[in-house]
């Protein structure tokens, strides 16, 4: 079983701690976890801002670099729907038979985190301790795109020590949509500030999600109005440790600190 | 001549006036948080609700690939049952038809049931370049109209306005165009109810033509239906002697029986109820009852353009019942006038470059006024995959023939794919990232990245990216 | 020159040449009935018919036959009524109003000024709250059930169905049919229902139990 990390040029640049996270809580849980080096993006910026022949040649590339694996494990449920949702649409739009035919053989190998972790893992606690308050933003992408249902929320609860609040209008999109905040910036802006409120009204510590770019997104504007709430990829909560302790620099949880 | 949205900015400049309203925005979310909560207790009572999208959405695709001869049968049972049926390939001919049937009438004003194909064609102005008076009856239609407005839903057009601003409308324009408001009026919605009641009834009493659309045109009987919710439809339809209904081509159901899909999805999808207070179907001329001469123009005005997208062309299985606006997020924060349209909202980003082509400024800003959250695509009754169709759009306008083209963004975008795909390149380009990482500003990015940065900060980069963090350390084995 | 039509139906078969010619095959899955009702459970029909309409604002007396014409005098007002021709006569008699014929046809002014219309309907229908009239015996034509600003109409039991789907059936479309559920209402002004705009503001339903 050769299981690889398509750990998405996001990630890869900004945001390394989520990669190293996946790599440590596979790793804790039993998987052999490789790194293909040739890899770089899913090209979800250019199918979504409508450059289909650009998104092929990624996809292309994408096939190359992961064909020899039997499992491809994404820490984005934006990035890791892309070959399902997007690669055959995109290889049929330059007429590649050959690239539709190796997208399709591949694309139910390539699996959202969350989702290889209770669907082919089968572990809804993997024995993470993270004793803050934590609310999650369901992503769009996670909601729609590659769906997770409500798997995150099973891996949230079984944290040991947690105290997670419900984000209200979470299933409302951040507004962040990849070119759509560089296009239609007050739009977007006006969303992702509503999104902002509703995190700041969960007296959260820690803002989680399935996905960097929607977590930069509200991230930058609680940054920009001088908030101190951290945004996480989820999987940086799931491979904390009791052995760890509590996550420096964040409040611990009343619900902890009482015990 | 009232306001059209000829010239209007492309939406992100709208948009930006929008979202800066705070009134506007306030009374969006309003109406918008309240029939989104009506809707899903509604929909929440049928069991069989995503049945009924499957057969609506099948329904609706029948009728699209057997439009020429659900069409003419439309015609033949409307002729046999009295009425004329009139064909208009656009909104010039469209308009040019019931101004003749108009002036053939010598009247000079008539009554019209809210239609958003008569908006979409802007037939209020053409009949008043010939003197007559189109006066609106809907309540919504109404204010936009008394207020020389534009509207911002195709459900609730005046959704935009709050009761204040709908009563300082009453009072200063409705003297102007008839019975004026009663003294004293107040911000009080059955207050203003009741002065629309009492300065159109006498507008009722005398019409002796009216012009309506129609939501559904049943092929095998040729009857057609109009649902509404205050009884102004049934004065239109019923009172006058003469009644002209336009309806598009793709209005069209195939069978009586499957008016049961339809009655059963709209109320409960558009306004969150079970039916609409009223619904009125009729088959050409009732001898003894109602107009007794009935004209139906059959209009295309683009139709024809976005069936021949295979993609596109499942936006025309639309029954206008408004919930994708609702649940917008993005319509939320801009209201619907941003869009420049008669047709707001995710429906309006694929339905006018659909209708119209995305050849100016305008329309092809629309496939990108969304975020692709998807919201719409979970509420639509005939399951319009309305993310789909915008990406097909959006390639359209980026390697398509659309006429409108972003040559930098091209370019850009072209460079940094060729950068991805050559892992060389690629690795050089993160590692330059992180070198870059202290130069690049917090506050402001240049360029036409600069709109990120009026909002957000941007994130720190890391001195070591994942891939120089694997490679330093074996795969974190060191 | 090629007439609109030609052109239209012209450009609508270019536009749908890659489609198939077999009719879509549409799906039916969903109820035919209304939901959580048994059907044979008329009772429970009823009920739910009641139930709806009132929920719409409409006010619904439940009558026998025998106390029919004492419920219709105490829902009708003692002013003057529209009946239409065909309303049986015998269901009028301990109401002391004046009732007019509209036959020749009132004018709409007059109409207007009356103080109720009272009708007998083609059907209910339990899951919607809805009345269909169809212009026949009992029902008159459409403006007679518009302009006066109180509506009455007796249902019998038996035309009472569960759902829209069976309705469809009892109906006949090249009639002119006007559903009606509850009392004229706008939700126009900041997305509020607010009953009464230009319809009858006020309905009132008797519902007569099934003769046995």
């Amino acid at each position: 079983m050769r299981t690889a990390l398509f750990v998405t040029c996001l990630n890869d640049a900004l945001f390394p701690r989520s990669g190293q996270a996946a790599v440590s809580l596979l790793r804790r849980l039993g998987v052999e976890v490789d790194f293909p080096s040739g890899q770089s993006c899913c090209g979800q910026m250019h199918w979504n801002t409508g450059y289909r022949a650009e998104t092929a040649r990624l996809a292309r590339h994408f096939v190359d670099v992961f064909e020899g694996y039997d499992a491809v494990v994404v820490p984005s449920a934006s990035c890791g729907g892309m070959p399902a949702e997007a690669y055959a649409l995109a290889a049929e739009s330059v007429g590649d038979a050959g690239l539709v035919r190796d997208v399709r053989a591949l694309a139910p190998r390539v699996h959202e985190l969350t989702t290889y972790l209770t669907d082919v893992l089968r572990v809804e606690d993997v024995g993470a301790y993270f004793p803050h308050r934590v609310t999650y933003h369901p992503t769009c992408h996670s909601l729609r795109a590659a769906p997770v249902g409500d798997r995150p929320y099973r891996l949230l609860r079984a944290v040991r020590g947690i105290d997670f609040v419900e984000l209200p209008a979470q299933e409302e999109c951040c507004g962040f949509g990849g070119t759509f905040s560089v296009k239609n910036p007050a739009v977007s802006g006006a969303m992702n500030g509503d999104k902002a409120r509703h995190v700041l009204e969960t007296g959260a510590a820690v803002l989680a999600a399935v996905d960097n770019s929607c977590l930069m997104n509200i991230g930058g504007r609680l940054a920009r109005d001088g908030h101190g709430v951290r945004p996480m990829h989820l999987v940086e909560i799931l491979a904390r440790t009791p052995e760890d302790g509590p996550l420096p620099g964040l409040p611990v949880a009343a619900t902890e600190a009482n015990r | 001549m009232s306001r059209t949205f000829v010239g209007w900015p492309a939406f992100p400049e709208a948009a930006v006036a929008a979202t800066s309203d705070e009134q506007l925005r306030a009374n969006v979310t309003r109406a918008t948080g309240t029939i989104r909560a009506k809707r899903a207790r509604l929909v929440a009572e049928r069991p069989d609700w995503e049945d009924l999208r499957d057969s609506a959405a099948a329904l609706k695709n029948d009728v699209l690939a057997h439009l020429d001869s659900y069409l003419l049968q439309v015609e033949q049972k409307v002729t046999a049952a009295g009425g004329a049926v009139h064909w208009a390939r656009d909104a010039a001919e469209a308009n040019r038809i019931v101004t003749d049937l108009v002036r053939a009438t010598g009247e000079r004003e008539i009554v019209k049931v809210k239609s958003m194909l008569t908006e979409e064609i802007g037939l209020d102005n053409a009949l008043e370049e010939v003197g007559i008076s189109a006066r609106e009856t809907d309540l919504a239609a109404a204010i936009v109209q008394l207020g020389d407005d534009l509207p911002s839903h195709v459900v609730v057009p005046a959704l935009h306005r709050n009761r204040a601003e709908i009563r300082d409308i009453f009072v200063r324009e409705m003297g102007r165009h008839g019975r004026p408001a009663p003294e004293g009026l107040t911000d009080d919605p059955p207050q203003l109810a009741e002065a629309a009641r009492l300065h159109m009834r006498e507008k009722f009493l005398k019409a002796k033509v009216a012009v309506s659309g129609a939501n559904f045109l049943v092929a095998e009987t040729g009857t057609a239906v109009v649902v509404e919710s205050e009884g102004n439809g049934r004065m239109c339809l019923t009172l006058a002697d003469t009644l002209i209904s336009l309806v598009g081509i793709e209005k069209i159901v195939p069978r009586w029986q499957d008016l049961e899909v339809f009655l059963q999805l709209l109320a409960r999808n558009a306004t969150g109820e079970r039916m609409a207070p009223y619904t009125t179907t009729w088959t050409g001329v009732i001898p003894g009852d109602g107009p007794q001469t009935f004209h139906l123009v059959l209009v295309d005005n683009g139709r024809t353009r976005a069936l021949a997208d295979e993609v596109g062309r499942q936006a025309l299985r639309c029954i206008r019942c408004g919930a994708c606006m609702n649940i917008c997020p993005v319509y939320e924060r801009t209201g619907g006038q941003a869009y420049g349209s008669v047709y707001p909202g995710p429906i309006g980003a694929i339905l006018n470059p659909l209708l119209k082509g995305p050849d100016d400024p305008q329309t092809a800003s629309l496939p990108y006024a969304s975020s692709l959250c998807g919201a719409c695509n979970d509420v639509c009754p005939v399951r319009i995959r309305f993310t789909d169709v915008l990406l097909e759009l959006r390639h359209q306008v980026a390697e398509g023939d659309a006429k409108v083209k972003h040559p930098a963004e091209k370019a850009a975008l072209r460079a940094v794919g060729a950068v991805m795909d050559h892992p060389a390149a690629w690795n050089a380009a993160v590692r330059a990232a992180g070198k870059a990482g202290p130069l690049v500003p917090k506050n402001r990015l240049p360029g036409p990245l600069g709109g990120w940065t009026d909002s957000r900060r941007t994130p720190d980069i890391p001195k070591e990216s994942f891939r120089a963090w694997w490679k330093r350390t074996e795969g974190g084995s060191r | 020159m090629t007439s609109a039509r030609d052109e239209i139906l012209a450009r609508i078969r270019a536009a749908t040449a890659d489609l198939p010619a077999d009719p879509v095959e549409i799906p039916r899955s969903y109820l035919p009935h209304a939901p959580g009702i048994e059907l044979h459970d008329r009772e429970a029909v009823l009920a739910l018919f009641a139930e709806r309409l009132e929920e719409y604002g409409a006010t619904v007396h439940r009558a026998g036959t025998a106390d029919l014409a004492s419920a219709l005098a105490a829902a009708l007002p003692a002013g003057r009524v529209v009946v239409p021709e065909g309303f049986p006569a015998a269901w009028l008699r301990e109401w002391t109003g004046e009732a007019v014929p509209d036959h020749p046809p009132l004018p709409h002014a007059e109409l207007d000024s009356l103080d109720a219309v009272l009708t007998t309907c083609a059907a209910g229908v339990a899951d919607s709250g809805t009345l269909v009239l169809d212009a026949g015996p009992g029902q008159g034509r459409r403006a007679a059930t518009l302009l006066p600003d109180l509506h009455v109409c007796v249902v019998r039991a038996t035309q009472v169905v569960s759902s829209i789907p069976e309705v469809m059936a009892r109906l006949d479309p090249r009639r002119p049919l006007t559903w009606i559920s509850g009392p004229s209402a706008t939700a126009d002004i900041e997305m509020i229902r607010v009953p009464g705009v230009h319809g009858p503001r006020r309905l009132t339903v008797l519902l007569v139990a099934d003769s046995s």
